[in-house]
């Protein structure tokens, strides 16, 4: 036993890799059998990740000797070097084809995410500035919480709960979508590229359209897409601003 | 070589943090601002740019995607390694802001859609 885990201690980031592995083939598999997909796996394995910080305190499940690794893989520097990876999906030429549907759609979407967000902390009581603009920005998506939470210095409990909200955002994307499309009248492509900007959290969004309409799926993931790098490219910077002006 | 698309991730990667390092000290900030953001649109750019030159074999692309594609997993293990406790402690916040924030986006979809498609027409 005690070799096994001097072994895992030396190898925390090789152990992270089989531990995030397990835990994403668990979610889809109850996501796929309990939940017939209308949850998406990845919800479920970042709300199981979530559940799993419950282990420890400050680092969440990195305080345990054995997963120090996750801090490692879940750190900063994988984190936005994956995120930046994801950009190039977005062939810069299909912007234009976006239009201005999309443009709009995404500003619109990144804008009252975050505005929304901030009015609802400070009902809820938040009054420092750091904390409004993480959790707006988590009103954004997952991501878009923790990086601005980072560059503004909030505290790590302020960026848990940022990504909590996102992860409730992709749920109810996922299970809302369906039920409201009628409603809103997403039915087509041109709908469905600014349903994409104004949900943004891509996961939600393609699981929302493919349980409403498969076709639509590529042209809401498409705004969607640009979505968590426009969150992370104003939230942090223009609009922390903006409530440092206002408040 | 995939090597070579991870390598060209890697200059966007550090290119776009230092934009976003030194426009933080010009502001006034000892942090990073906006420089996932700028490192994406550094990627698209080159990476198009590239393709347009004929520059990028399938193999490039795939350095590339293989760590677009880590990027659930890696989203999971930061989920994991977050102060859960303190934020569980703060009551039903993120269901409550989670919920209203997306049903706000719901609701704006008709209305956006709306000004795109006119001005299509024009």
């Amino acid at each position: 036993m005690e070799v096994a885990y001097k072994l895992i201690d030396k190898n925390g980031l090789v152990f992270a890799f089989l531990v995030v592995g397990v835990i994403m083939y668990l979610s889809f598999l109850v996501s796929e059998h309990l939940f017939r997909k209308k949850i998406p796996g990845v919800a479920l394995a970042v709300f199981a990740g979530l559940i799993l910080a419950l282990l420890g305190s400050k680092k969440g499940i990195a305080d345990i000797p054995l997963f120090t690794g996750m801090a490692l893989l879940g750190g900063s520097m994988l984190r936005d070097f994956s995120v930046v990876a994801t950009a190039m999906g977005a062939d810069l030429s299909k912007i234009k084809q976006a239009g201005w549907a999309g443009i709009v759609g995404l500003f619109a979407g990144v804008f009252f995410s975050f505005f929304v967000g901030v009015l609802l902390a400070y009902f809820l009581g938040y009054r420092d500035i750091e904390s409004l603009t993480t959790i707006g920005a988590g009103a954004c998506t997952y991501i878009v919480g923790p990086i601005t939470g980072a560059a503004v210095g909030a505290s790590s409990d302020v960026i848990a709960i940022s990504i909590a909200i996102g992860v409730v955002k992709t749920i109810v994307a996922t299970i809302g979508t369906p039920l409201i499309a009628k409603a809103i009248r997403l039915d087509n492509p041109h709908s469905a590229l600014v349903f994409g900007g104004l949900i943004g959290t891509t996961s939600g969004v393609t699981a929302g359209l493919a349980a409403t309409d498969a076709k639509l799926v590529p042209y809401g993931a498409f705004t969607a897409t640009f979505y968590t790098g426009l969150g992370c490219l104003l939230c942090p910077s223009l609009f922390y601003f903006v409530l440092r002006a206002v408040f | 070589m995939k090597i070579y698309g991870v390598a060209l991730l890697a200059f966007c990667f550090l290119l776009g943090k230092l934009i976003g390092n030194y426009l933080g000290v010009l502001i006034g900030l000892q942090s990073d601002v906006g420089g996932v953001g700028f490192a994406m649109l550094l990627l698209m750019v080159s990476y198009t740019y590239l393709k347009k030159k004929g520059l990028v074999k399938e193999m490039t692309t795939q350095g590339v995607l293989f760590w677009s594609s880590m990027y659930l997993p890696i989203i999971v293990a930061m989920a994991a390694t977050q102060n859960v406790k303190a934020a569980v402690s703060q009551g039903p916040i993120a269901i409550v802001i989670g919920v209203v924030v997306t049903l706000t986006g719901f609701l704006l979809v008709p209305l956006i859609s709306k000004i795109g498609q006119s001005k299509n027409r024009e």
